[in-house]
């Protein structure tokens, strides 16, 4: 008991060093290195063990390899047979028990963690329950315990445990936010998945599509908001209002007859496609234009959210290939300028 | 037919093209093999590029989004089935049966059937870049991705067919070996003398025997889903996803193996041969071989860890998948323990051997990092991912398949690779292809998903991306450099002795460079591992023969084997534009389904022809065999 211990005290320091070498990788909304959830953080502490055990037999192996490179190369002129050693049991048997012994200590928290990560949320009351459905290439959200459906971006309580039951409509994608939980398939034909995570730190959290689905694969990402409870509450009752069609008649007419035929703002349109209601509060226009102040503009996807809109509308094809918006309407020029302004001042007044 | 089996005199023996498209011959097949292998691995090296070129800066539109799809699926499509599986086969048939002391392998025939159905498979995959339709559903296919609905041109139907017809070379080429090593050791060769490599293509033709079936049920099921309106993977109609997963990967997985346990065979041998030592803990290498093969058709689920399996199945499989490491510990020490004490010389070959160990260590350890299956809800699907199979597919296969080529060089083309540039070769190689992968680890963990068109800027992925596509390029002038090699050495005279290493071991280097037609004049008797060598040391030139010089018997060379491939190409071709091109002359049969039937026709005429000639081969006199060994008896 007491060897283990110093063990551990050994591997302690390194593994904190570890931590910060690696914490210093990449984005801190983004990262599977920066962890901002306790599910993220729990993974990532599986890796860190990981890394430290594969960290020491690289480096064993690499200075065996480097010192019989090095020592017993064969010098010039050197014409000596070496003794021809059949093998050695001691060796062989201290080669099979060490990586073993590694792999228990390995092993025994993996399947820990794998159990302690499938625990079932879906009837616990505290949690918040959400009906997570792929689509190529946007995310639906819908919230069945309120009755909220909403896309692309994630609002969840900062103080809750967020239930997430996972499907896809189509092909399969897979549900990733690196910085607070592994992925998850979303399957098609009601084979569904369920996963937790929650995000105790207040902010915006950049999640992925991970798996192959189609050639905007690549574009289908989505946001996650985490709000404290207070904010969660606003938003939620924000949701459930009525909303405002466009006060201009001609832009009004356009919008119902064409976007509403497929999508819905409050408790008009359609349930199929992306549900547009609180749209100028989103982070982002079809969850790859990021929406910012016209003096932050600092990278090719980033621009006002009127801009944004007017982008994605005017000429969906060029943003994300191969999407269900592409062809779908004839919209005059009037009209998209219209529908855009209108939806970039819908916004949700919650946090 | 009484007379057949008098010494057939009337020798048909074919010069030219007609020479390489009929031959049977186990070492001609091996080069068309290398021939065929390097053309496709220069495709889905040049495919690899554009891909690279595409992702060396955010929000690049080098390739539209859909072209780039087609890149990666043709890349790993390729990369995997028609370069690393036939360049292996290249070096299994070169030099397998000289390594047992056989005259070629058992089913001589049925080897340049296997040659050329992976060809025409392999053609007809790439035919779809011709015709426009290129599969980009990923080299997996997952469905329904894969399906009619979500891939409606015929590109999935390239992969499908493709896929089948090379597969069924591969399955008998497989089939073949096994029974070759079985069978047609030479006297005294018992298995446990046999080569390394001998027993790592022995291992990994039994994983290709019970592992590509398993994949043509599932290109079967599928073929029916797009051809014929079946749906065994179409969820809409009562058909299930996660069963093509499931089968994919009951296949893909000791796919891995087959690919790896030669260039581990390779490496054993490089190893040995140039550190001047047995190779360390022979039997234990043996044994870790069979576990790996075995252990191999366990984990295959370790590549559905987020595929909702739940917690008991991705348990099982994170510890299932974890074992393999210990027989792969094993090998490593091995040969880290076989250069220790050794007169290590550093030549082309042996460097490409030696700087797998560590690479392969790399892909191994995150190998054991990906069986842990929460982690591996991060690492799945991301950069981590290409990283690690890049660095054990790249990093230990292909330097594996390097080391063996500039190794075995001599003794497939009587010339040896020029060393200088072999050298700076492998640098430049090896330099690339660690800066290509080892960022990717790094680019996974913070979040960047693998195959993804586009990636936006100010995620932090800009610098290491482009460090990447430099190491591409740098790969690329390796590959270049390795072709110039290769054409320098084919202007050089045929002169390099039957052991030009002067360190060989093994029954292939007692032989001329390159073998005659019939390998051995004399089969020879084997007296224990690493038979040359010991009868190096005991002060004997060469083997002790087994038998008497005498006639040796022959297998006669045909057209056939490549008609049944020919007409699987046609008929594949055909049946996949049934419903395209209209009907045949009023009849209720389209014009692909005659192109289909011609092709069918021609591969069972073929097959016909071969069931009904007596065809007993022919004979290679006593007196040309002692003319070849220039005259003494």
């Amino acid at each position: 008991m007491m060897k283990r211990w110093q063990f551990v005290k050994r591997l302690a320091p390194l593994m904190a060093m570890l931590a910060l070498l690696l914490s210093a990788c990449g984005r801190e909304d983004l990262s599977a290195l920066n962890p901002q959830g306790p599910v993220a953080e729990e993974q990532f502490g599986l890796m860190k063990l990981a890394i430290t055990i594969m960290a020491f037999v690289v480096i064993v192996v690499f200075a065996i390899c480097v010192y019989v490179i090095i020592r017993f190369r064969r010098r010039k002129g050197d014409n000596s047979i070496p003794k021809q050693v059949e093998g050695s049991h001691k060796l062989e048997i201290i080669w099979t028990v060490i990586p073993v012994i590694l792999l228990i200590i390995l092993g025994v928290p993996t399947v820990q963690s794998v159990f302690n990560l499938s625990k079932d949320y879906s009837n616990d009351p505290e949690a918040v329950k959400v009906i997570v459905t792929s689509h190529q290439y946007w995310w639906e959200f819908e919230y069945p315990e309120l009755g909220i459906k909403t896309s692309q971006e994630l609002v969840i309580p900062n103080n809750r445990v967020v239930a997430i039951e996972a499907k896809s409509a189509d092909v399969i994608h897979s549900f990733w936010i690196p910085a607070l939980a592994g992925k998850i398939d979303t399957n098609p034909a009601g084979n569904v998945n369920r996963m937790y995570f929650s995000a105790p730190k207040e902010g915006v959290y950049l999640g992925k599509c991970a798996e192959l689905c189609g050639p905007s694969h690549g574009l289908m990402d989505f946001k996650v908001k985490s709000v404290d409870s207070a904010s969660f509450e606003r938003w939620t009752a924000a949701m459930q209002a009525p909303v405002a069609l466009p006060s201009d008649p001609a832009i009004a007419d356009a919008f119902e007859k064409k976007c509403l035929a497929c999508h819905a703002v409050g408790d008009m349109g359609g349930p199929a496609f992306p549900n547009l209601t609180g749209i100028g509060s989103r982070e982002s226009v079809a969850g790859i234009l990021v929406n910012v102040e016209a003096d932050d503009i600092k990278y090719k996807h980033e621009d006002t959210i009127y801009n944004n809109l007017y982008k994605w509308i005017k000429n969906p094809e060029a943003i994300k290939p191969g999407n269900e918006m592409s062809n779908q309407y004839d919209l005059t020029e009037e009209e998209i300028q219209g529908i855009a302004k209108y939806l970039s001042e819908l916004t949700l007044d919650f946090e | 037919m009484a007379h057949a089996h008098a010494h057939g005199h009337a020798v048909k023996r074919y010069s030219g093209i007609m020479d390489w498209l009929t031959t049977v011959d186990h070492k001609k097949i091996g080069i068309l093999y290398l021939i065929a292998g390097g053309f496709f691995f220069l495709v889905g090296g040049l495919e690899a590029i554009l891909i690279r070129v595409q992702l060396w800066q955010p929000q690049n539109d080098f390739v539209s989004a859909n072209t780039y799809n087609e890149l990666i699926t043709m890349h790993g499509t390729t990369m995997i089935f028609l370069a690393a599986m036939p360049l292996l086969f290249a070096l299994m048939n070169a030099v397998i049966p000289l390594q047992i002391g056989a005259r070629d392998v058992a089913f001589p025939f049925v080897n340049s059937l296997g040659f050329w159905t992976f060809l025409f498979g392999g053609l007809l995959l790439n035919v779809s870049w011709i015709v426009g339709s290129v599969p980009d559903a990923g080299w997996t296919s997952y469905a329904p991705l894969a399906g009619t609905t979500y891939s409606g041109n015929h590109g999935v139907d390239y992969y499908v067919l493709g896929l089948q017809i090379a597969g069924i070379g591969t399955l008998i080429g497989g089939i073949n070996f096994l029974v070759t090593i079985i069978n047609m050791r030479a006297p005294g060769m018992t298995f446990m003398r046999m080569p390394m490599f001998t027993w790592a293509a022995f291992i990994t033709s039994a994983l290709i025997l019970f592992a590509f079936p398993a994949l043509t049920v599932g290109l079967a099921a599928l073929m029916f889903d797009r051809l014929f309106g079946a749906n065994f993977f179409d969820p809409s109609a009562g058909g299930n996803a996660v069963l093509w997963e499931h089968i994919f990967w009951i296949f893909g997985h000791p796919e891995v193996y087959i690919l790896i346990l030669p260039a581990f065979g390779i490496i054993s041998e490089v190893i040995s041969t140039f550190s001047r030592k047995r190779l360390f803990g022979y039997s234990s290498m043996v044994f870790a071989t069979i576990l790996i093969g075995f252990l191999g058709f366990m984990v295959w689920a370790h590549h559905m860890f987020t595929t909702g399996l739940g917690p008991i199945a991705n348990a099982l499989f994170s510890i299932a998948t974890m074992l393999i490491a210990v027989p792969t510990g094993i090998k490593i020490f091995n040969w880290l323990f076989t250069m220790w004490g050794g007169s290590i010389k550093f030549t082309a070959a042996n460097l490409y051997a030696v700087g797998f160990i560590p690479t392969f260590v790399m892909g191994g350890v995150t190998g054991v990092m990906l069986a842990a299956a929460p982690a591996d809800f991060q690492y799945h699907d991301s950069y981590f991912v290409v990283a690690h199979f890049h660095y054990v597919i790249v990093g230990g296969l292909v330097l594996g398949i390097f080391a063996g080529l500039h190794y075995w060089w001599p003794k497939m083309f009587g010339r040896v690779l020029n060393e200088t540039l072999g050298k700076l070769t492998f640098w430049m190689f090896f330099i690339g292809f660690h800066l290509t992968f080892f960022v990717q680890h790094f680019l996974g963990l913070m979040g960047m998903p693998r195959r993804i068109w586009q990636y936006l800027d100010g995620l932090g992925f800009n610098e290491m991306n482009m460090i990447s596509t430099v190491g591409a390029i740098m790969m690329g002038i390796g590959t270049i450099m390795f072709l110039i090699n290769v054409a320098a050495s084919f202007a050089k005279p045929k002169t390099a002795a039957f052991d030009p290493w002067e360190d060989g071991r093994t029954l292939e280097w007692t032989i001329p460079s390159p073998a005659p037609e019939y390998n051995f004049a004399q089969t020879p008797l084997v007296r224990g591992y690493d038979a040359y060598w010991k009868e190096k040391m005991e002060g004997r030139s060469g083997m002790t023969p087994a038998e008497p010089i005498g006639p040796i018997h022959m297998p006669s060379p045909s057209i056939l084997p490549f008609c049944m491939g020919l007409g699987l190409f046609i008929a594949g071709f055909g049946f996949m534009y049934a419903p395209d091109w209209g009907h045949f002359l009023g009849t209720p049969l389209t014009m692909g389904h005659m192109i289909g039937i011609v092709g069918l026709l021609i591969t069972f005429t073929s097959m016909l022809l071969r069931s009904v000639i007596d065809d007993h081969g022919f004979h290679i006199e006593e007196a040309e065999i002692l003319k070849d060994m220039g005259g003494k008896a």
